[in-house]
């Protein structure tokens, strides 16, 4: 391991994650990892890492980050935006493309489009230690990833240098952001705490992801959601994707950084296969939830991975038409702001 | 077994929950159960949460079902009645001086207690540590003798600082990190309750039992130092549970 790349800007939040730790939830951990673990894997893949090498999760806008290693191999997976290139070539890079950069140049993960979340890997995978078996952060815990914190500017990441020279690749299949799909749940642990018309309610209503949307949870508005009796229950375990309810009866779905308790009831829990997809949604997307069995829920689950091993399976070599001209966007100003590489 | 439900969490996981109280039959009745599923390790499980009334198990669809780890775990909830292995006794060097306690004044004008007799009945209990989480490595511990139980502060505090022993409800804990907290808080504990370095990242597990031995705050704080130079370790002593 040794630099191989210098934050000169961080972006909103970007946190090194993998696919999260388990086996610490006893003692108050969380798993943590990729809010879109789906396109983290994708990523990964790009650049011939294990789907779990720790990469770089990026929300709603992404760093700038300044290649000081010899070479190395990138690919970036989320959401339409494209990436900047800024060094010997002046470039813009498709997302879920990878691609080779060299010593000096400059690589933006500009504004997040079609998504609010995307992933930055690189080939070797980032170097941070493992803490509890991972290297995702947990922020609140100041634990994992880089120092426990998001990045900031000046910090230096470790990895490895691009070993060989694999083709540049990409996905054949855009990853399609769903954001139209209902999210599907599983009913309960404490769906007998509310009403009938309130799981009417749950199921029929559209609710909006809120301001209130953070790596911990997404607080979502809509129809308000009334509880039987009281809102108060003795404390019981949470998973990523578990919906409580507080007293003000609007949901809060528990994503990667949860609590590991909590003393609201859970209406419903949101299905693994569909966390990626709820993950992606920014404040002021709509969420509509369908219910399906647990039954269900594991043969989709099942479906679904086997769906992204053939996804994974079925990466390309990148052609060249796929890399854009830069002054074609700089006319149709689709870009701006490309920081310089020696700031 | 009567009295188990089993509740689906998702397709990742599933509740055996024993109850609806915090109560220590309800928890060794969970605790042993955790404890029997991490001995014959079913195929699939991840990892077993413990809660105050109910055990969370996290699984893995590609190698089992909740269906099917129903009825495996159905099956352990008899041999899980069996005697419980012995556990820690925690003694945790507890310093009640007010620059450490901002509260204890007042929980002791609303217990209608002295200070000196709420310091003598939170010191004189054994706690059984129910649950950790909130935090990680956060203890939630009880039960409280009946006159220390107080609802939670009205005011929750933004910032509570790393070490303070706080009680609320019928519990009482220790907050391992700074964070926002809306216990009441009455004494400070000099000592590191979690370490991802550890190969225990949490001093307290559930199942243990605590108590905590007055020192005053020049020893506080001699404590408090040798543990910045890793120099001490919080006595224990095994017990039957």
């Amino acid at each position: 391991m040794s630099p191989i790349l210098r934050v000169n800007s961080p972006g909103l939040h970007t946190t090194v994650q993998d696919l999260g730790r388990d086996g610490f939830a006893d003692v108050g951990v969380p798993p943590s990892g990729a809010l879109d673990a789906v396109a983290l894997r994708l990523a990964n893949a790009l650049v011939g890492n294990a789907p779990d090498a720790a990469a770089l999760e990026v929300l709603v806008s992404g760093p700038t980050l300044e290649v000081i290693a010899e070479a190395v191999h990138v690919a970036f997976v989320g959401g339409t935006a494209a990436l900047s290139l800024r060094g010997a070539q002046t470039r813009s890079i498709p997302t879920a493309r990878s691609v080779h950069l060299a010593q000096g140049d400059a690589l933006q993960v500009a504004a997040l489009a079609g998504t609010s979340c995307g992933y930055l890997a690189v080939e070797g995978g980032i170097g941070v230690p493992l803490i509890l078996g991972s290297a995702s952060t947990y922020t609140r815990g100041s634990l994992g990833g880089f120092e426990g914190r998001p990045l900031r500017i000046g910090d230096v990441l470790d990895g490895s240098e691009a070993a060989s020279e694999p083709a540049e690749r990409e996905l054949a299949n855009p990853l399609d952001g769903d954001f139209d799909a209902p999210i599907r749940v599983v009913l309960g642990p404490q769906d007998d705490h509310f009403t009938d018309a309130a799981l009417e309610t749950f199921l029929a209503g559209t609710y909006a992801v809120s301001a209130q949307a953070d790596r911990m949870g997404f607080r979502l508005e809509g129809p308000v959601l009334a509880h039987k009796s009281g809102y108060n229950i003795v404390s019981d375990g949470i998973v990523s994707g578990s919906i409580q309810v507080p007293g003000s009866g609007q949901p809060i779905v528990l994503m990667r950084d949860y609590q590991t308790i909590g003393g609201y009831p859970k209406i419903a829990t949101v299905i693994s296969s569909d966390m990626s997809r709820l993950g992606r949604r920014s404040p002021g997307a709509k969420v509509r939830f369908a219910a399906v069995s647990r039954e269900e829920a594991e043969a989709i689950y099942r479906a679904e991975e086997a769906a992204i091993a053939e996804r994974i399976s079925g990466l390309r070599e990148a052609r060249d038409e796929a890399s854009i001209n830069v002054a074609a966007l700089y006319d149709a100003n689709l870009i701006d702001g490309i920081i310089s590489a020696r700031e | 077994m009567t009295g188990v439900r089993f509740l689906p969490a998702g397709d990742k996981a599933l509740v055996v929950e024993f109850g609806d109280r915090v109560e220590r039959a309800l928890s060794q009745r969970v605790l042993r159960l955790g404890q029997r599923l991490q001995e014959v390790r079913l195929q699939g499980v991840i990892e077993t949460v413990p809660t105050f009334r109910s055990l969370l198990v996290r699984y893995d669809p590609l190698q089992t079902s909740g269906a099917a780890l129903e009825e495996e775990i159905a099956a352990h909830l008899e041999d899980a009645g069996g005697a419980a292995e012995p556990v820690r006794l925690w003694e945790i060097p507890a310093c009640y001086d007010k620059r450490c306690a901002p509260d204890l004044d007042e929980v002791a004008a609303r217990t209608k207690l002295t200070v000196d007799e709420v310091v003598a009945r939170h010191s004189g209990a054994r706690f059984l540590v129910y649950v950790v989480g909130f935090a990680a490595g956060f203890p939630y511990m009880g039960d409280l003798p009946s006159e220390l139980v107080l609802p939670r502060r009205a005011d929750p505090r933004v910032r509570v600082p790393a070490g303070s022993i706080a009680m609320a409800t019928t519990l009482t804990g220790i907050y391992p990190l700074e964070s926002p907290g809306g216990w009441h808080l009455i004494g400070a504990a000099p000592i590191r309750l979690f370490d991802p370095a550890w190969e225990r990242p949490a001093l307290l597990r559930p199942g243990d039992f605590a108590k905590f031995e007055p020192v005053d705050f020049a020893e506080y704080e001699r404590i408090r130092a040798a543990v910045e130079r890793n120099d001490y370790n919080v006595p224990f002593t095994m017990i039957s549970a």
